[in-house]
């Protein structure tokens, strides 16, 4: 049964009436078209879906769009302002910390959320945040790289 | 260039060197070129030695068109190969700009677009670099030249003065401009409408400034920003979701089903037509619950099917005496009998599935009778064609565009998906998007394909290996042939009936080859009271092998760090070294068991690999390091089982690839030949993992085991 919710989206407030027991991923990607949360398992194993919900990195494959009602969601999209790519963004670019590129999205939302977290991460506590998050590509030299680059200090992390 | 290269044959690399100028000719852009890249002309260029045939009879059928020079200056090239994270995009640009000689910034490449690509065939077997490269070489040689011929004839100056940098003719004199933008213009374009004699050269290694730079990914922004849209991503204007009806096993028929409860779900379509049940929604929520409503009446036969507990027992009852080829040199039977020491052991190797990141996608749309499909496919002219004989349509009816896709690995030449939303969108008369789940790749895609491989070897009584039988049950004959100087050597494949659909994978079968060889020659050594790298190096010849198995095990100080333990030790290492499509690889690994556990794990792996001259180094590296994380995989977790015709674990959950805490402390070295031509490096780099980590499995603890994964009753990888 269709139902309205209303929550902040990437710094908006946005409204959508949909059927409750639907995925957040699939109603960022078919109904309001932020395609850059990908789908990868469905089952909440690669992380390729990961959005920030009230600043935590969040499995939208594993989250019913009701849980999201009067919260505030960030997906992908909002992360580079005015054409300047955010810090971790900028990180991944200049470490070449993409092959295929499919996890990257997911990758990035991760690390910013670490970094919010704890802006100096050691290697390990890196390697422990984002060990949920799967690239096939097996490109997780490069990732680890981007997201020490990311953490060093001086360079602004939120 | 005399005559046609075909797809599969790799011969030496410098078959692939440039033998013969490009000659080009000129038309008005076509309808098609007007509607994706605007007004412009249009340069072809010869394609000999890719998949065009040369026929002198119709000289048409041999030109590409290769390169479009738009109004702007901005000079886009095309080609039919794929960007599934190898780095193709990036490659080709380098090599067009090289050139050119335009900044990479200035060079727009359009991929896998069959309405307007020239064919250079579809993206395997390494084929994108010694051979896709040099053609987009030369188309854009030829465009520099013509530039460079336009300018002269325009201001009456002789050619041979001329040179081109940053997309500008120099040596004009001064006050006078001339660059790609001038050539697209009406004045110059219609005086161009001719072919041009050969003659045009493509600059030496030597001269290289763009290629063998370390560019980082072309189309990294967008990734960055999610705004990349995979073929998962595309939308159209009305566009449903699509999902199919599976099978509930392999084999079985579908006997009945009612789509009556489905259709009655809002706006639904549902369509059975022969074996294919699709439904298509607004959403991919109601398209589920149409197909599950759907599914509940459907009434099935099964089939009978082995389960991979006897996979490779069967395998070898299955194996067809009529596909069989065995290459043999000197007397390996009788040596083997009459040999100082003969050993003889088994290696199996499981079924594993590619699983990239994006599951196969696809969005189709009819205009007009006519169909259009956005698609992640290796092979975009072969989906191309497999549309049109499904649905009636010639060639030109239908257009199939690859945007960068998430993952290949060799798993992607096939269209299902691209069928099975074609036939959606008929039906709707909408365009649908349709996506596998994890589940359907993890049972519905092909799989590479485990193997039973027999091994023998003989040794004389100084320890010379001295006969050699190598037979390959089903997984396959690449990289069969021992790279070893063995005076009696044979080596056969035999092809099986298989329980499981399979096809290519990243190297396929050569991985499964170089583990029991290499595992195989480790035995070998062990018997021979040898150091397994004094042992392959007494018998190795081929220099271009021993230049990576030197270098990496220096690197890795294999002399202090391997030594012939009698008892069990915590810490082991171990290393392997093969060749595979023209490039060379050796890795060396060590590993620390936890006895107590009974868990292993590899703690660093040293990596030398050689393809030729470098294009990309920061993309060489990345392929190298992929393919070692990649293969850690397959040598340790990946295993798919099945039973009853269903897989047993056909997800993330249950079926294990290598994460972040897998990842050892890995150093790659690679060794740059510019004195030879570049070959393919996106599949050797995976094969030498897995004999290095048995082969140190078996330095620690004195137990050989001979199965891909690595893993026995006393010991497995620790999580």
């Amino acid at each position: 049964m269709k139902k309205n919710f209303q929550f902040t989206l990437n710094g908006k407030p946005q409204r959508i009436s949909t059927e409750s027991r639907r995925t957040l991923l699939e109603v960022l990607r078919e109904d309001l078209d932020l395609t850059g949360t990908k789908f990868g398992c469905g089952e909440g194993q690669c992380r390729a879906c990961t959005v920030l919900l009230d600043g935590n990195a969040v499995r939208s494959c594993q989250t019913e769009v009701s849980e999201v009602e009067g919260r505030k969601v960030e997906t992908i999209e909002s992360l580079a302002q005015n054409g300047k790519l955010h810090p971790v963004q900028e990180a991944f670019v200049k470490e070449n910390a993409m092959q295929c590129g499919y996890c990257v999205p997911g990758m990035v939302l991760t690390t910013v959320a670490l970094l919010r977290r704890n802006p100096s991460p050691s290697r390990a506590q890196i390697v422990e945040a984002l060990n949920g998050n799967i690239c096939r590509c097996c490109g997780y030299v490069n990732v680890l790289k981007a997201a020490e680059r990311a953490a060093r200090p001086g360079k602004e992390a939120q | 260039m005399k005559s046609p290269i075909h797809e599969l044959e790799f011969p030496e690399p410098e078959r692939y060197e440039l033998h013969e100028g490009p000659f080009y000719h000129f038309e008005i852009s076509r309808r098609e070129f007007v509607q994706v890249l605007g007004a412009g002309v249009v340069l072809s260029v010869a394609v000999p030695g890719l998949l065009a045939q040369r026929s002198p009879q119709n000289r048409s059928t041999n030109l590409a068109q290769r390169l479009h020079i738009g109004a702007d200056g901005v000079v886009t090239v095309l080609t039919s190969k794929v960007e599934v994270g190898q780095g193709s995009r990036t490659q080709l640009t380098q090599a067009a700009a090289e050139e050119l000689h335009l900044p990479v910034e200035r060079v727009q490449l359009i991929m896998a677009d069959t309405a307007i690509v020239p064919d250079d065939g579809g993206t395997a077997g390494s084929g994108t670099t010694p051979r896709a490269v040099p053609a987009i070489r030369k188309g854009c040689a030829a465009g520099r030249q013509l530039l460079i011929d336009t300018a002269a004839a325009a201001f009456n100056v002789d050619a041979g003065t001329l040179s081109v940098r940053d997309g500008k003719v120099e040596g004009l004199g001064a006050g006078r401009q001339f660059s790609y933008a001038d050539l697209a213009s009406e004045k110059h374009s219609k005086a161009l409408q001719r072919e041009v004699a050969p003659g045009v050269s493509i600059a030496e290694v030597k001269e290289w400034r763009v290629l063998g730079t370390p560019v980082l990914r072309v189309g990294a922004n967008e990734i960055v920003t999610g705004a990349h849209r995979y073929p998962s991503d595309v939308r159209r204007p009305g566009m449903l979701y699509g999902k199919v009806l599976r099978p509930i096993s392999y084999g079985a028929q579908l006997e009945d089903i009612d789509l009556a409860p489905a259709k009655a779900i809002s706006g639904a379509t549902a369509v059975r037509d022969g074996d294919f049940v699709g439904f298509a929604a607004a959403t991919s929520f109601e398209a589920e619950l149409a197909r599950d409503e759907a599914a509940k009446t459907a009434k099935w036969k099964t089939a009978e099917n082995p389960s991979s507990d006897e996979l490779y027992s069967y395998l070898r009852s299955n194996a067809s005496s009529q596909r069989s080829r065995r290459d043999v040199k000197g007397s390996p039977d009788e040596t083997l009998k009459s040999a100082h020491k003969t050993l003889r052991e088994t290696y199996h190797i499981a079924y594993i599935q590619h699983a990239p990141m994006e599951p196969r996608a696809a969005v189709a749309e009819w205009q007009e009778g006519k169909l259009t499909v956005w698609t992640g496919t290796q092979q975009p002219s072969r989906v191309r064609d497999d549309l049109a004989r499904t649905f009636r349509l010639s060639g030109d009816g239908v257009r199939v565009v690859v945007p960068d896709t998430g993952g290949g690995f060799g798993g992607k030449h096939s269209g299902e998906v691209a069928v099975e939303a074609a036939r959606l969108a008929l039906a709707a008369k909408k365009p649908v998007s349709v996506r596998w789940s994890r589940e359907d790749e993890f049972t519905w895609a092909y799989f590479r394909p485990a193997g039973v491989i027999d091994v023998a070897g003989g040794l004389d009584e100084k320890g010379a290996l001295i006969a050699w039988d190598h037979v390959n049950f089903n997984s396959g004959a690449s990289a069969i042939a021992t790279p070893y100087a063995i005076p009696n050597a044979a080596t056969e494949f035999k092809s099986c009936n298989q329980p499981l659909r399979t096809g290519s994978y990243r190297a396929l079968a050569s991985t499964a080859n170089a583990f029991a060889r290499e595992s195989f020659m480790d035995e070998l050594a062990a018997a021979a009271g040898a150091d397994p790298l004094e042992f392959r190096l007494r018998h190795l010849t081929n220099d271009r092998l021993r230049a990576v198995l030197v270098a990496a095990a220096e690197r890795f100080n294999w002399k202090n760090a391997w030594k012939k333990n009698s008892s069990p030790q915590k810490t082991g290492v171990g290393l392997a070294c093969a060749t595979e499509k023209g490039s060379y690889v050796a890795c060396c690994a060590r590993i620390e068991v936890d006895d107590r556990a009974g868990t292993f794990k590899v703690l660093d792996v040293v990596e030398a690999f050689e393809c030729g001259a470098i294009q990309n180094p920061v993309n060489l590296t990345a392929q190298v390091e992929g393919c070692i994380v990649m293969g850690l995989g397959g040598a340790l977790r990946e295993e798919m089982r099945f039973k009853d015709g269903k897989m047993l674990n056909p997800r993330f959950s249950q079926y294990h690839v290598p994460r972040f805490k897998d990842v050892p402390q890995i150093e790659t070295i690679l060794v740059n030949r510019p004195d030879l031509a570049s070959v393919g490096a996106g599949e050797t780099p995976i094969i030498g993992i897995a004999p290095a980590i048995a082969n140190a499995l078996f330095n620690a603890t004195r137990t050989r085991i001979r199965s891909m994964p690595l893993r026995n009753s006393a010991l497995r990888v620790a999580s």
